[in-house]
């Protein structure tokens, strides 16, 4: 058996140590430099420089906010002309966009596919505006006491700006205690930021759906940058600003690629261990694999059908609300559908967008109006796979004209034709688009819409990243409507792999049926020889 | 009849070399048609590892082979002929059965039947290459390239993969022939113990009559051709 030995022996040697360390090389042990060194520098909470209390100018009895924006600017002398130039005032950003040209576009003339738009509802819209008085188109841009500094500066949680006000905060008893917002002034808080943009759309997480009143007390499941139990960030920690323009881009009203805010200021561009993590980021945002879910304490709203609006019942109008609460039926606004725990839907985005604009021609041969449009495709290199919530509904427009429609919704009285207090449609068309002022058939219909926000807040632990197979599998994975490109796992040629397949199948039948007559003869031969 | 001499066919590396080739083919396949989503077996990011450790243990030993080949001069084992090639063809359809004689006799310098040669050459000069190729760029280029590949401009893995796809099946379609071929040697196992062995009883024959199409024997191979008498076999 000498013969055996050897190459057992051999084996045993040689083969199965290089099989061991084949299978079984282990990845290095991860290297947390990098993530140590941002919990080091954001463990340490900022302290402010000075004390606003010992300032002699906030040491009275404010009544009219328009003179608290006059107390900051008189020491913060630049600061009122920064902020007449930032798009948290005039709600605008100038920008190129491709057919178009040089644009001036934001929420002040955009529409979106929840309440529309601001136009002709600016005293309630305003509520969100960081100004005071911005009621109507005479409102004054270029007066800098027109600035609301405590809104995002407020350090006490008391301040809140009055509903249907146009931006003013009540005044008087019951409002907010002037003087003690003043003399704590000082960063903005998240809760700050959230107050609009949590809230837009009329209700907590109603827009966003990865921004919400969860965040502030969630933990690191929620977000893993803004949870309690971790690192407990603010939103200004990253949306840093310089000359009060903030970083950060949100693509529901934004169009260029510049002053945008990207996990890889702060992560690099190759964070992980692994090199195949690694050269996904060359064409996938890590949005798209660290946020799989947004919505995740409350719901948010995914549809939204304006067509169903001013039904009364018994002559009155009338709400329903779903199991958990959520308004799905409301005389003023119409059907919503509400969901929690969203997969986002993706696509790939290269940082421009274009927006539909009041004044273009609705396209009636596309199902689907796209609100606003996200740039990109696989064989463009600066594109990235992105992580988007798409809110789908349907809205007026101008039959005729084809055009989108701006309704009056918001009024302080009724009788002059404010959809949400008078429930009619025609009226309110015909107000809201005499105020911008556009020309209206007087025909309206409805229209589906599209609108596609992506997602980027929600981060969830990396242990909970989205997984291989949840993209590289065959059927309804992830990104199967993504389809511009090849990926392994997902595709594969149906010809090519039944030609395989058949080539298998033949090279089997033709080894079986050989071996069976080669049996079968040997037998014969035995036969014969014995014979 | 002729007699039959136990010969060393197989060196020590030519059945290091096979073995691990024919263990990493198994595992490329088995992972890579994992990652083909064909079944679920590993989990998609273990079969890639896998694959990704595996292709590179391909890829070494194949320098290792190509290295041995060219200084044993073994590489002459390939160079095709059409002498006795329909004949063997005919051996497999039709002689097989009749336990007809193998048309070409296996010596030292010609282990490989015609046939054999043909495919085996196929393999190294263009399965496995167009394999290792396509594998290299599956696992490196990336579109769009920046600066560094940027000369090759292929903006869609589908043709990569379709090529990679296309050659795992035909090299798994080879393996399936081959392990039903190597059960018709002398007796079924022997060509199997001589791959695991290096020992094989070949028929003893004049130098002479060998083929001359093999190209020049080594010369320390034909001087010394380690060959045993079969009684001192120990089997």
């Amino acid at each position: 058996m000498k013969s055996y030995t050897k190459p057992i022996t051999f084996f045993l040697a040689i083969v199965a140590p290089l099989l061991i360390v084949t299978l079984v090389l282990r990845e290095p042990e991860p290297d947390h430099k990098l993530l140590n060194g941002l919990r080091a520098k954001y463990a340490v909470k900022r302290k402010p420089g000075v004390d606003h209390s010992k300032f002699e100018i906030l040491q009275k009895d404010f009544t009219n906010p328009h003179e608290i924006t006059a107390a900051c600017l008189s020491c913060h002398t630049e600061r009122g002309e920064e902020l007449m130039h930032s798009a948290h005032f005039t709600w605008e950003r100038e920008a190129y966009i491709p057919g178009r040209g040089i644009t001036y576009l934001g929420k002040k003339n955009l529409i979106n596919n929840f309440c529309t738009g601001v136009q002709s509802n600016e005293g309630s819209c305003m509520k969100c505006h960081a100004g005071y008085g911005w009621s109507d188109k005479t409102f004054d841009f270029s007066n800098p006491y027109n600035i609301d500094c405590i809104v995002c500066h407020d350090n006490t949680g008391t301040y809140e700006k009055a509903s249907g006000a146009a931006g003013y905060p009540k005044t008087g008893p019951g409002g907010p205690d002037f003087k003690a917002i003043v003399t704590s002034v000082g960063q903005p808080k998240s809760a700050n930021c959230g107050t609009c943009h949590f809230g837009g759309g009329g209700g907590n997480n109603v827009k966003h759906g990865d921004l919400e009143l969860g965040l502030l007390t969630g933990g690191r499941d929620v977000d893993v940058h803004m949870g309690v139990d971790g690192l407990n960030m603010n939103c200004v920690d990253c949306h840093t600003a310089e000359n009060h323009k903030m970083k950060g881009r949100y693509y529901a009203v934004s169009s260029s690629n510049t002053q945008r805010l990207n996990c890889e200021d702060c992560h690099t561009a190759f964070p992980h261990q692994k090199s195949i993590l690694n050269e996904h980021s060359i064409k996938v945002a890590c949005q798209t694999c660290h946020i799989p879910v947004y919505a995740k304490v409350n719901a948010t709203k995914m549809y939204w059908d304006w067509a169903t609006a001013t039904r009364k019942k018994d002559g009155k109008e009338y709400e329903l609300l779903d199991k958990e609460g959520n308004v799905v039926y409301t005389s003023i606004k119409g059907d919503f559908v509400w969901e929690k725990m969203v997969k986002p839907e993706y696509f790939w985005f290269n940082g421009t967008a274009d927006h539909h604009l009041l004044t273009d021609k609705v396209d009636t041969t596309q199902n689907i109006l796209r609100i606003n449009t996200l740039f990109g495709e696989y064989r463009d290199r600066n594109s990235k796979i992105i992580p988007v919530k798409v809110h789908r509904g349907r809205q007026p427009y101008d039959a005729e004209n084809l055009t989108i429609i701006q309704a009056k919704l918001w009024d302080k009285d009724k009788g002059k034709g404010a959809l949400w207090l008078d429930l009619d449609w025609e009226r309110s068309i015909e107000e809201g688009m005499a105020y911008i002022p556009l020309p209206y058939s007087g025909k309206h219909s409805f229209i589906k819409t599209e609108m596609f926000m992506p997602v980027n807040h929600m981060v969830s632990p990396a242990s909970e990243a989205v997984t291989c197979r949840e993209c590289h599998t065959r059927d309804n994975g992830r990104l199967a409507a993504l389809t511009d490109f090849y990926m392994p796992g997902r595709d594969r040629n149906r010809t090519l792999d039944l030609a395989g397949q058949l080539l298998l199948i033949l090279s089997f039948a033709g080894v079986l049926v050989h071996s069976v007559i080669r049996a079968l003869s040997s037998r014969k031969q035995k036969t014969i020889q014995s014979h | 009849m002729s007699t039959h001499k136990k010969v060393y066919v197989y060196k020590g590396f030519e059945r290091f070399w096979h073995w691990n080739q024919a263990l990493l083919i198994f595992v490329l396949a088995f992972t890579g048609f994992e990652i083909h989503s064909s079944y679920d077996f590993f989990g998609f990011e273990t079969a890639v590892k896998i694959h990704n450790y595996a292709a590179w243990g391909f890829i070494i030993l194949i320098v290792f082979a190509i290295f041995w080949h060219f200084t044993t001069g073994e590489w002459k084992q390939y160079i095709p002929t059409t002498k006795n090639l329909k004949a063997q063809a005919e051996f497999y359809l039709f002689g097989i059965f009749r336990n007809a004689p193998h048309p070409a006799k296996k010596t030292l310098i010609s282990k490989l039947n015609p046939l054999q040669r043909l495919v085996y050459l196929g393999l190294k000069v263009l399965f496995i290459p167009v394999m290792v190729v396509s594998g290299l760029l599956f696992m490196f280029y990336r579109y769009p390239q920046g600066d560094s590949i940027a000369i090759i401009n292929i903006d869609n893995l589908e043709i990569i993969a379709l090529i990679h796809t296309a050659g795992a099946f035909m090299l798994l379609a080879f393996v399936l022939v081959h392990l039903y071929l190597i059960t018709t040697g002398h007796t079924i196992t022997s060509n199997l113990k001589a791959m695991i062995t290096g020992w094989e009883e070949l028929e003893e024959e004049d130098q002479k009559d060998q083929d001359k199409t093999a190209g020049k024997p080594e010369n320390e191979l034909v001087k010394n051709p380690k060959i045993l008498p079969e009684d001192e076999s120990e089997e």
